[in-house]
């Protein structure tokens, strides 16, 4: 029989684990509110309880994610095989160290698995929204912009995605088999070119007049973006620094495919929207290139919307990646993501429940969070 | 609006044709086909023999004529076995015309299914008839909850009463159906005891409160939360418009105001949301299906997609899309002939 150290030993362990998680948000805090005055959105955001509540909650996250390694007393993978199916609380004999939300079906710490298993969430979702929201932009744009053929013909590809549901696209997207196939770094070459092609568009229109300042920061992205690039999509870094597992670049691929179109969606609808502002007739009368518009013009103007869009977007993300690994999609199956934590946590949810719950709550805080927190930018860019 | 209709239709069958063309290519891949093909042969099949299979069973034809055979505009033709010469048909468990027919979806034949060994449409029907009644359940429950909700928060903008039903909408729409499955099974079937985990018992014995609740309250949940915030956005924009505050300075009082005059406009928008809402339950129901091991559409997808199908996945990939495009067409119809300043135009 193990040891257990009871309901307080549990919540004050726990809360002592995360030790430098408090640290780290109680500086975030200490700093948000000295420096109110001078950070305009975020300032006005800290100063509502939702908002303060979805940034709490989100930086817990962010930092639990950074500090994983010494917030979490076992590794992912760490099998103690006294420890199956153990109670919460339990403690290991050999460390001393209890498994604060018990052990799972392979003795393995749930409360470790589940501090990891953010580090998984928290890279992945951010940077599939990051790409889509450079895909949707870019392509949004001048769907809104322009209007007529290139309108109709991106909308009705984006549409086509739309009509998919989102377990049907994964199931024929997100398959073993289809890594033997070119499909998925076709799609990785399409997806990642976006980015190289954002900043380059960006820098062109932007800095046409400074020749010098042009050149640098054209030739810094290309150097750096493709060989980032190279690393990602045909994994031939010269110097093995970038390296993404097949089956992670295909579950990226994947989610960033799911949520492109969405993007897509609500940039057109904002640039349509502001085209018809008065700068922008001032921007024409100019002389302007159509480009410059869009980018210098329209994207910063709407970037409250964007940014809202955003927040819910990661959480829409996290919500599709742990859809994937519920159904056992793209992720090995050792691996602590939520997701699949919860698909394996479910098989004996009747007799233990941790190994399940836990997983599940973590995610939904952290999407709650998130959508707390693009709940109050709305409410304050409304105000503005 | 007649031509409105055409040009709606129109593009539905484009999208249509083209997703058809997308879920075929995606599930006819190189690694799919042979997989089935050593699954067909016996598994200790060579190189040789498989190829030989794929041939035989006309699987090596033109991308094009295959998808034109499987939509039933391209005839197919009897697999004939080389050595005897004797018609045999693709699998034994399904028989195939002996002749050159067009025998497609356009026909009626969904093809023949591996996993169930049996003809798809002796499996599509049961499947969708369980589904669509989860589905029915879950649509009586969750929209007049969420509307209930979204008009009691948006009556009165700012007030405590729509604070808290907002927090409360906005945590369930970050709860997706796998979390929420998870955590109603949890407290209601393992702790309180009182609803059944699994909805097994629903497909073979009929469906009864004890247990059918907590698929359709898990199903619910997500979209409750979306509705009401946007029921909530729609009936806050109409209480503060000009006609609501004549009808209270014309004595009306709250309740009137609400229920004649604020009511029926508010319920627009929701209605497009409400119709949009199928594509995402679709997927939903596939989550919901796996938790509580009910029987339906979502459990023929999973066992297509494991067991590599690929007759029933391209069955269920075609049906879903269908009814994700249908509900597209009813909401914008809807939305035209609810809303007359639309339907002018």
């Amino acid at each position: 029989m193990l040891q257990n150290v009871g309901f307080m030993g549990i919540f004050l362990g726990i809360l002592g684990r995360f030790w430098p998680v408090w640290l780290a948000l109680v500086v975030l805090l200490t700093l948000s509110f000295v420096f109110r005055r001078r950070l305009g959105l975020y300032g006005h955001l800290i100063s509502s309880g939702v908002g303060i509540a979805g940034v709490i909650i989100v930086g817990f996250w962010l930092f639990t994610a950074l500090f994983a390694g010494i917030v979490a007393p076992f590794g992912p993978l760490e099998q103690i095989v006294v420890m199956k199916h153990a109670l919460p609380g339990s403690i290991e004999p050999a460390t001393g160290i209890p498994y604060y939300l018990g052990g799972d079906k392979l003795a393995r710490d749930v409360f470790s698995r589940m501090i990891y298993g953010s580090r998984i969430v928290l890279a992945i979702a951010p940077a599939a929204t990051a790409i889509s929201l450079m895909v949707g932009s870019l392509l949004g744009l001048p769907a809104g912009y322009f209007g007529g053929r290139i309108d109709a013909l991106l909308s009705f590809v984006a549409n086509l995605v739309l009509a998919f549901p989102v377990i049907l696209l994964f199931y024929l997207l997100v398959t073993p088999g289809i890594m033997d196939t070119p499909v998925p770094y076709a799609m990785a070459g399409f997806f990642f070119i976006f980015p190289i092609l954002f900043l380059c568009a960006l820098f062109y229109t932007g800095y046409s007049k400074q020749k010098v300042k042009l050149i640098t920061l054209l030739g810094l992205t290309l150097i750096i973006g493709g060989y980032i690039y190279m690393g990602l999509v045909f994994d031939r870094d010269p110097l093995n620094i970038i390296h993404i597992e097949p089956n992670e670049l295909n579950i990226f691929v994947a989610v960033a495919f799911a949520s492109s179109p969405g993007v897509f969606r609500i940039v057109r609808g904002l640039t349509l929207d502001i085209k018809t502002r008065e700068y922008i007739n001032a921007a024409l009368t100019r002389g302007e290139h159509p480009w410059y518009i869009m980018l210098w013009e329209i994207l910063p103007n709407a970037r409250g919307p964007l940014i809202v869009d955003t927040c819910l977007r990661i959480g829409y993300t996290t919500i599709l990646l742990g859809t994937l690994g519920f159904f056992g999609l793209g992720m090995s199956s050792e691996s602590p993501d939520w997701g699949t934590a919860i698909k394996d946590g479910s098989q004996f949810l009747r007799l233990y429940a941790w190994p399940a719950l836990v997983p599940a709550i973590a995610l939904m805080s952290f999407v709650l969070g998130l959508n707390l927190l693009a709940d109050s930018l709305r409410e304050q860019s409304l105000r503005d | 609006m007649l031509k409105f209709l055409a040009r709606r239709l129109g593009i539905m069958v484009l999208t249509m044709f083209c997703l058809s063309l997308v879920v075929f290519f995606f599930v006819n891949l190189e690694p799919n086909l042979k997989r089935l093909a050593i699954f067909q042969t016996q598994q200790r099949a060579s190189e040789q023999d498989i190829e030989n299979w794929l041939t035989r069973n006309g699987y090596r034809d033109n991308f094009f004529v295959r998808y034109g055979r499987w939509i039933g505009v391209v005839k197919q033709q009897p697999v004939v076995d080389p050595e005897t010469g004797a018609v045999v048909p693709r699998f034994r468990f399904c028989d195939e015309p002996a002749v050159p027919a067009y025998n497609g979806i356009l026909q009626g034949n969904f093809g023949c299914s591996t996993a169930f060994k049996t003809k798809v449409s002796n499996r599509l029907p049961q499947g969708l008839r369980a589904t669509g009644l989860l589905m029915f359940w879950v649509m009586l429950t969750m929209v007049p909850t969420a509307l209930v909700i979204g008009v009691l928060a948006g009556m009165r903008e700012g007030s405590r009463l729509d604070r808290g039903l907002s927090i409360l909408s906005i945590t369930s729409t970050a709860t997706p159906e796998y979390v929420s499955g998870i955590i109603f099974s949890v407290v209601f079937a393992t702790w309180l005891k009182v609803l059944n985990g699994s909805a097994a018992t629903a497909t073979s014995e009929g469906i009864t409160f004890y247990n059918f609740t907590l698929p359709v309250m898990t199903l619910a949940i997500y979209g409750v939360g979306y509705i009401a915030r946007m029921t909530r956005a729609s009936m806050a924009e109409v209480m503060s418009s000009q006609y609501i505050r004549t009808a209270r300075l014309k004595g009306l009082s709250f309740r009137q105001v609400v229920m004649k005059h604020a009511l029926r406009n508010a319920l627009i928008a929701p209605f497009t949301v409400i119709m949009l809402q199928f594509p995402w339950l679709l997927s939903g129901v596939v989550v919901v299906e796996a938790i509580f091991r009910y029987q339906g559409f979502g459990f023929l997808l999973v066992s297509a997609a494991s067991n590599n199908d690929i007759d029933l996945l391209l069955a269920c990939g075609l049906v879903s899309v269908a009814v994700v495009l249908l509900t597209q067409l009813i909401s914008d119809i809807g939305y035209a002939w609810l809303n007359p300043r639309i339907r002018m135009s």
